[in-house]
């Protein structure tokens, strides 16, 4: 997917130079050489209306608290600018263009990976650093931008450590499944999951067979012939590849049709967000989640946790915040070290981010030549009671693992 | 061809048409991204909106799964240039038959079982959704996984891989527009667009006088999907990503028709003003409600949804119909 | 695989597809009557649903019992739209009728998002979670309550199209509405009252989905679209049929998911409608117009 497309070779096809210099007049250097001191101005684009409402509007949660934590953290000011893109990429597209035009010197967004590329192609285009607080495609990262950062980690990451995470934890309970039923939802996030699964499952030498892949339509009513299906092949844990409805329907139907395998391995969102352990209350305790996730142990999760306790009471803090937040966090930063507002520099700043005072698992916040955060390391956390616990990795561990799965 | 156009046309209707051409054609000079990347969309919808009133408008067969076409042209001409690295325009000549055949056969089928009305409209809503859940299976142009088109600094706009800013892709679909439009008047100028308007307005008594309106109907819907499909080319080099959920998405179908519907059926300025009240009507309520602080996810939409529900309580025919009759234009009404 | 897996799924797709049918059943009636289709029945019934998550939350009713006040509201609901809104459409082309529809539902679903936020919801009753065993299979209680309440529900709307005066005037007007008029009937009022049924009918189906599954705002457009294919299969304005395509879409999509991959089988759904289309337009149990 690298091929470089002409970028360099002038062509006799070209749209008149003219009339291009004419149109860059026009859209001026609004942003260049604003004094340290005023806030960064950051848009921030998120599906807020639509079918993605529900995501969208918890990382804006991440988004308002975030402001008071970097006071806190003695970071820059930041003013924010929000866009709702209503899960559309049209409007993403242009309300990315909108923000720019209005005085946005960074964005950050938007959790849904066309959406996000949408947006990626604006900033590239007008030179304005962007930071994706969320999308797990692999090509976004993959295009060659000189704009783009993602400190999100990519498909194949995820799967990486989820393998890893599932060993540590095959070890500490002293139980080697033997056979695994993969139910997956067929969207972009479980089809990139299900591709890297079938890439790389010979290297981790798991102590597992996938003895059956089950897909199912992302739009789906009722999973009671998914699970019907899962529960014949007889195989001891389930891995699930969801969203949040669907793993609520899933587990449902685990329960009327009085499945209980040794554990539910769930590689992604949905079995441990709020609504999963609001909706199904003791039935949501057991399911284990390899996730982007937050080290419990570090000491900015504590500020990010206090502020979210304040501003929305009985909201746990999840995925959506954490990224949508460190985002935010590396634009603060990269200002603080630019001394300017200028998007190259800020660019540049970002590209040499090195943070270390962060929330999320692993060494820090850091991007390779690509705008990749490649040290991002996801957790492996369990339902316990209404809360969540990390189990793996060790480093943010804070409790040992619940196994088998048990069932009232 | 232009002088027999020069000839049928108001001398009024020439001149605004001119104007409103050049005003469209200078705004690059004048405007900004943002409002480029609106009117893109404006375009765009105006486009793809005349392309489906050619069945529509023309003939009186109401599809609800135009995005099928947009979809087969996006992602036939997409898959050609990731896989083999050809040329969008290269590609049309893929995408316009891909999406003909497949309309073709879906003309075939409805008008030989004599399936019209509520039941057509479902038809086209079943082919579509039939293209969404297998592109979403089809593993060549990465199903659910979304086909990615290779991007790469634009440092200079390449018109022949359409690679470029949003001003040439203004242009591209400025000229696509004024194409369509032209095209849409030409066809119902000719003996095919009477004999359309005559299947419209009554189709046994069009099949009575001896007019072979399977073959017409085969016409229109083959002549639409074929300039619908380049809608889809335009959009897959535009955005650079595509995903069977939303490019085959029925929420895209309706997106399409809604212009053409709000500005007119059956009438050539009908798609393009229905374009721009549309999208204005959306902008115009996002500053509204800026201005006034309020940021309540999808309280536009609520007001959207009124001003459509305005438009179509207070004017039955479109709004242009109503505009022309007020500026004293005769446009043959639906 | 086992024959019992069979069994089970094909029991739940039966019981699934008898609940569709209900919430098709609002659609069929209005547009077997009134010629109007209506593009915003899903949103409906999701203000059905929501109305049920807010009784709940309040008062703690079981479903089961908010069937009755819930299709009650949306009978006034579905009465007002066709008495203040829809009647000056009758006349008007489809398409007219179509735009006006999908404003509402674009009005329906954003107001919901508004009042009520993104998240999903759902009930939470004492049997919840039930299933019961029968040999080796096993029969999910939500559902079965919830076939049993819409076999109920229709056999109720069925009589009263039957045997009351009112059900067969309104039977009158769907079969010849110029006679109803010459007669006397007040055809407009009529069909202001069989909208209400309509609404009132997918009212209750709302509710019994909900024992079933959550509800978001953005549900409605997606139950639109199955409510017309299990229509249109049925055969448009056909009461039965509207129950029958419930059951054949609910089975064949349970047997598909089996039988095949489980993200494929609306393609089944899509390929009977295209070939009932095709073969048999009015519907399995349709009239010819």
């Amino acid at each position: 997917m690298s091929r470089k497309i002409s970028d360099t070779r002038v062509s006799r096809r070209t749209v008149t130079a003219g009339i291009g210099a004419a149109a860059l007049a026009g859209v001026a250097p609004f942003n260049i050489g604003r004094a340290q001191g005023a806030p960064l101005k950051v848009g921030v684009l998120l599906p807020r209306s639509g079918t993605q409402a529900g995501i969208g509007q918890d990382c804006q949660r991440g988004v308002d608290i975030t402001v008071g934590i970097l006071k806190q953290m003695k970071m820059p000011d930041l003013q924010i600018m929000n866009a709702d893109t209503e899960t559309n990429v049209d409007v993403a597209r242009a309300r990315a263009e909108k923000l720019i035009a209005d005085g946005a010197q960074l964005l950050v967004g938007a959790f849904d990976s066309g959406q996000s590329t949408a947006i990626a192609q604006v900033a590239e285009q007008k030179g304005i650093p962007y930071v994706i607080n969320i999308a797990a495609a692999p090509p976004i990262t993959e295009q060659g931008y000189k704009f783009v950062f993602r400190n999100f980690p990519t498909g194949p990451m995820i799967l990486r450590d989820a393998f890893l995470n599932q060993k540590e934890i095959f070890a500490l309970v002293n139980d080697q499944p033997k056979t695994a039923v993969m139910l997956h939802v067929n969207d972009t996030y479980g089809m990139s999951i299900l591709g890297g699964t079938k890439a790389m499952f010979p290297r981790f030498e798991m102590p597992y067979k996938i003895v059956e892949e089950i897909a199912y339509d992302p739009a789906a009513r009722d999973l009671s012939v998914e699970v019907a299906k899962a529960k014949a092949t007889n195989a001891e844990v389930l891995i699930a590849v969801s969203r949040l409805n669907d793993a609520i329907l899933v587990t449902r139907e685990m329960i009327k049709q009085r499945w209980t395998p040794k554990s539910v391995l769930s590689i992604g969102p949905g079995w441990y967000e709020d609504q999963y352990l609001k909706t199904l209350g003791k039935n949501a305790d057991g399911p284990i989640s390899f996730v982007p996730w937050y080290d419990p142990n570090k000491k900015a999760t504590k500020l990010l946790e206090d502020a979210l306790a304040k501003a929305h009471a009985g909201i746990g803090l999840n995925t959506n915040h954490v990224y949508t937040f460190e985002a935010l966090l590396v634009a603060a930063d990269a200002y603080k070290r630019a001394g300017s507002a200028d998007p190259k520099a800020l660019a540049d700043a970002i590209r040499a981010t090195k943070i270390t005072d962060n929330v999320s698992p692993g060494p820090g916040i850091q991007f390779d030549a690509k705008g990749q955060n490649d040290q991002l390391k996801c957790s492996a956390i369990q339902n316990r009671g209404g809360k969540l616990v990390t189990l793996a990795p060790k480093a943010s561990a804070n409790a040992k693992p619940d196994w088998p799965l048990k069932r009232a | 061809m232009i002088g027999r156009i020069l000839r049928d046309v108001p001398r009024r209707t020439l001149v605004l048409l001119a104007c409103f051409f050049a005003v469209l054609a200078a705004v690059p000079f004048i405007a900004g991204d943002y409002v480029l990347t609106i009117l893109i969309l404006i375009l765009y919808f105006a486009y793809t909106g005349q392309a489906w009133n050619i069945l529509m408008g023309f003939t009186g067969y109401l599809s609800l799964g135009h995005a099928l076409f947009t979809g087969l042209g996006a992602y036939s001409a997409a898959s050609l240039f990731v896989h083999f690295g050809v040329a969008p325009w290269l590609g049309l000549l893929a995408a316009i038959p891909i999406a003909m055949a497949v309309a073709g056969l879906m003309g075939f089928l409805a008008f030989r079982f004599r399936v019209s009305g509520v039941y057509f409209a479902i038809l086209t809503i079943a082919f579509a959704e039939f293209a969404r859940i297998g592109f979403d299976h089809f593993a060549w142009v990465s199903g659910s996984s979304g086909l990615f088109l290779p991007v790469a600094q634009y440092a200079h706009n390449d018109l022949w891989r359409l690679r470029g800013n949003p001003m040439m892709f203004y242009y591209i679909i400025l000229v696509a527009t004024a194409l369509a439009f032209l095209i849409s008047y030409l066809l119902l100028r000719s003996r095919t667009g009477y004999f359309w308007l005559a299947i419209r307005e009554d189709e046994q008594a069009a099949r009575a006088t001896g007019i072979d309106t399977f073959r017409y109907k085969m016409m229109a819907v083959m002549i639409s999907a074929g300039m619908t499909s380049f809608g889809g080319v335009f959009y897959a080099f535009y955005y650079n990503n595509l995903f069977p959920e939303q490019v085959f998405h029925i929420a895209r179908s309706i997106e399409i028709i809604l212009a053409p519907m709000v500005g007119g059926i059956g009438t050539l300025f009908g798609p393009i003003v229905g374009a721009f009240v549309l999208e204005t009507a959306s902008e115009g309520l996002r500053v509204i409600l800026e201005a006034f602080g309020i940021d309540v996810p999808g309280i536009k939409q609520v007001f959207w949804g009124f001003v459509l529900l305005a438009i179509v309580i207070a004017l039955p025919e479109g709004v242009w119909p109503w505009i022309a009759r007020r500026l004293g234009l005769k446009e043959r009404g639906p | 695989m086992p024959l019992d897996v069979y069994l089970n799924v094909a029991v739940g797709g039966l019981l699934t597809g008898l609940v569709y049918g209900l919430m098709a059943l609002g659609l069929s009636v209005i547009f077997g009557v009134v010629r109007v289709v209506n593009f915003a029945h899903g949103e409906m019934m999701t203000i059905a649903m929501y109305l049920a998550i807010t009784l709940f939350s309040v008062l703690g009713l079981d479903p089961l019992v908010m069937l009755v006040p819930i299709a009650a509201v949306l009978f006034v609901f579905g009465y007002a739209l066709q008495a203040k809104l829809i009647n000056s459409f009758i006349t008007r082309p489809e398409h007219s009728q179509f735009l006006l529809l999908v404003a509402i539902a674009i009005i329906l679903v954003n107001g919901l998002l508004i009042i009520y936020g993104p998240d999903a919801r759902n009930v939470q009753t004492s049997y919840s979670f039930d299933s019961f065993e029968i040999g080796r299979l096993i029969i999910d209680a939500n559902k079965l309550y919830a076939a049993f309440a819409a076999l109920v529900v229709t056999a109720l709307l069925f009589a009263f199209f039957r045997f009351t005066a009112t059900g067969t005037a309104i039977r009158a007007c769907a079969d010849n509405h110029t006679g109803a008029l010459v007669v006397g009937l007040d055809v407009k009022k009529l069909y202001a009252l069989t909208f209400a049924l309509g609404s009132a009918c997918v009212g209750a189906a709302g509710v019994m989905l909900l024992m079933i599954f959550d509800v978001t705002p953005a549900l409605g457009p997606a139950y639109t679209l199955l409510a017309f294919v299990i229509v249109i299969t049925g055969g448009l304005g056909s009461m039965p049929g509207a129950l029958l395509g419930g059951v054949l879409i609910g089975m064949t999509e349970a047997l598909a998911g089996l039988l095949f991959q489980p993200s494929m089988k609306s393609m089944f759904t899509f390929a009977i409608l295209v070939l009932v289309l095709l073969i048999r337009p009015q519907g399995i149990m349709g009239r010819r117009a």
